[in-house]
C-alpha cells in the first residue's frame, strides 16, 4: 500500500540530489561501506515498527535512497545510528500518511493506551517473571503490542545493542527520556506477558 | 540516594550504562532494599527475555540483492522523472557496482590503512552477498579440514560457543594479494570475520586497533599467523574475541 500510494510525494533522484560537488563514485563507495552494511539493522527496526514485511521492505528502500541523497550530511562515521534515524523518520512520515488516509478509523496504535497495559498485579517474583518471559511466541506478541514509543527504544537497545546516547540521537529524545521509556516499556512488556499467561491458563 | 533516585537509575544499571562509582552505589542500595531489588529484577527479566526470544528480522535477500545486483552502468538521469521502485533500485545498484569495482583499486596512504580498508571491504562484501561462508558449520573439525588443498597453510580453527562467540563457518577470501582463510564467528547479532594468513615474520606483533566507518579492526601476529578481526561489535568485546583466539594459538 506504500508503493501504490499515488498521493504521496514522489521522490526523485537527479543531479542535484545525488552529490553535487562530490565525486559520485567516491560518494557511492563511502555510502556502500558506511551505510549499506547496516541493512539488517534497518530492516529489523522497520519490521518491528511496522509489524509487517511489505511495509518494512518499502520503508527500508525509501530510507536507503534518502540516506544516499543526504549522505553528505553524515558527520562522523556512525553509519548505523544515522541510517536507523532515517529509517525511523521515514517510518513516522509513512505513519502520518497512513493516519491521514484512515482518518475515519482510528489507527490501532492508539487502541493500545498506556492504561490498558498497566499491570494488574505486582510481579515481584523473578522466577515467575522468567517463566512467563520464557516463551518466544508470547514475548514476540507482547513486544509487537507495545506502544510505539516504548517498542522503538526496546528494539534499539535490546536487539540493536545501541547505547543510550545513540538511541537518544536516533529517536531525537533526551537520554533521560530514553531511560524512562526503557523502564516503562520493559514493565509494560512484563505486564502484557503476565496477562497472556493468565489467558492461556484460563483457557485450559 | 533515596529509592526514587535509585529507581530512575535502574534501567541504566540493568544496561550497564552507569559509571563504576554510580553502579557501585546502586548495587549497595539494592542489597539493602527489597522493593528496589524487585524493580531491578523486573527490568532485568524483561531485558533478558527480549534479548533471548525476540525475533531479529534480517533484511530479505531480494532487498539486499536489489542494491548489490551488478547491472550495466546507468547514467544518473538528467531530467526529473517520476519515481518507481524498480528504476530506483536498478539505478542505485548500478551506481554501487561501478563504484565498488573502481573503489577496490583505490590506493591509500599506508599499508595498514590500505589493508584495513581491504579487510572492511571483505567483511562488508561477505555480509552483503549473504554468502559469508563457503563451509557453514559450527564444528571446528569440519571447518579446518575444509581448507585442506585450498590454501598452502592450515589456519587455527576453534569454536568459541561456550565463550559467547559461536563459529559459523569459513570461506576463502583474498587479502593483500593472496588467498586467505576467512573464519566467521558470531556474537549475538554481530558477525565477526577473522582473516588468517601465515605471517611474513615469525615475531609476535600487536595488537593494533583500528576503526573504520563504524567498524572495529584488530590486527595482530601470533604463533607465526597474521590475524585481522573485524566487526561492528563493541571494541571491548572484539578485544575479548582476540584474546580467546590468541589463547588457542601457541606463541612461537
Amino acid at each position: 500500500m506504500f508503493c501504490g500510494n499515488k498521493t504521496a510525494p514522489t521522490p526523485v533522484l537527479d543531479n542535484e540530489s545525488t552529490g553535487e560537488g562530490l565525486n559520485d563514485q567516491s560518494k557511492t563507495r563511502r555510502f556502500e561501506v558506511i551505510v549499506l552494511p547496516h541493512l539488517n539493522a534497518a530492516y529489523n527496526l522497520a519490521r518491528w515498527l511496522t509489524r509487517n514485511d511489505q511495509d518494512a521492505h518499502d520503508i527500508v528502500q525509501e530510507a536507503c535512497l534518502r540516506a544516499f541523497k543526504f549522505f553528505d550530511g553524515l558527520r562522523g562515521d556512525n553509519g548505523r545510528a544515522w541510517l536507523l534515524g532515517i529509517v525511523r523518520n521515514t517510518f513516522y512520515n509513512w505513519l502520518e500518511q497512513q493516519r491521514k488516509h484512515t482518518a475515519n478509523t482510528p489507527f490501532d496504535e492508539e487502541s493500545h493506551s498506556l492504561e490498558s497495559a498497566a499491570p494488574s498485579q505486582p510481579y515481584c517474583n523473578p522466577e515467575s517473571i522468567q517463566a512467563r518471559a520464557d516463551d518466544a511466541r508470547l514475548l514476540n506478541q507482547a513486544l509487537a503490542r507495545l506502544p510505539l514509543e516504548f517498542r522503538e527504544v526496546v528494539v534499539l537497545r535490546d536487539l540493536e545493542d545501541l547505547s543510550y546516547k545513540e538511541i537518544a540521537e536516533v529517536s531525537a529524545i533526551p537520554i533521560g527520556t530514553v531511560m524512562s521509556r526503557l523502564a516503562r516499556g520493559r514493565k509494560l512488556l512484563l505486564a502484557d506477558l503476565g496477562r497472556s499467561k493468565q489467558e492461556l491458563t484460563d483457557g485450559l | 540516594m533515596d529509592c526514587k533516585e535509585i529507581v530512575e537509575l535502574l534501567p541504566a544499571q540493568v544496561d550497564g550504562e552507569l559509571g563504576p562509582r554510580e553502579a557501585l552505589r546502586v548495587d549497595q542500595h539494592l542489597q539493602g532494599c527489597a522493593p528496589c531489588r524487585a524493580e531491578y529484577a523486573q527490568l532485568a527479566a524483561a531485558r533478558a527475555a527480549v534479548k533471548k526470544h525476540a525475533t531479529y528480522f534480517a533484511a530479505p535477500g531480494d532487498l539486499a540483492r536489489r542494491i548489490e545486483r551488478a547491472l550495466p552502468p546507468a547514467p544518473v538521469p538528467r531530467n526529473r522523472r517520476v519515481w518507481s521502485w524498480p528504476n530506483a533500485g536498478a539505478l542505485l545498484a548500478s551506481m554501487l557496482a561501478v563504484a565498488w569495482s573502481l573503489g577496490l583499486y583505490m590506493t591509500l596512504p599506508t599499508a595498514a590503512d590500505r589493508l584495513g580498508d581491504e579487510v572492511v571491504a571483505n567483511h562488508v562484501r561477505s555480509l552483503m552477498s549473504d554468502h559469508a561462508t563457503d563451509v557453514a558449520s559450527t564444528d571446528q573439525h569440519t571447518v579446518k579440514p575444509w581448507f585442506n588443498g585450498k590454501l598452502d597453510f592450515s589456519p587455527p580453527v576453534n569454536d568459541l560457543t561456550s565463550e559467547g562467540f559461536p563459529l559459523v563457518g569459513g570461506r576463502l577470501d583474498y587479502l593483500d594479494h593472496r588467498p586467505v582463510a576467512a573464519l566467521v564467528y558470531r556474537h549475538n547479532q554481530h558477525v565477526i570475520n577473522l582473516f588468517v594468513t601465515p605471517a611474513s615474520a615469525a615475531k609476535n606483533l600487536g595488537p593494533q586497533h583500528l576503526a573504520r566507518h563504524g567498524y572495529h579492526l584488530i590486527h595482530w601476529v601470533r604463533g607465526g599467523m597474521d590475524f585481522w578481526a573485524v566487526s561492528d561489535v563493541d571494541p571491548v568485546k572484539l578485544d575479548r574475541f582476540k584474546n580467546l583466539i590468541s589463547a588457542h594459538v601457541q606463541p612461537v
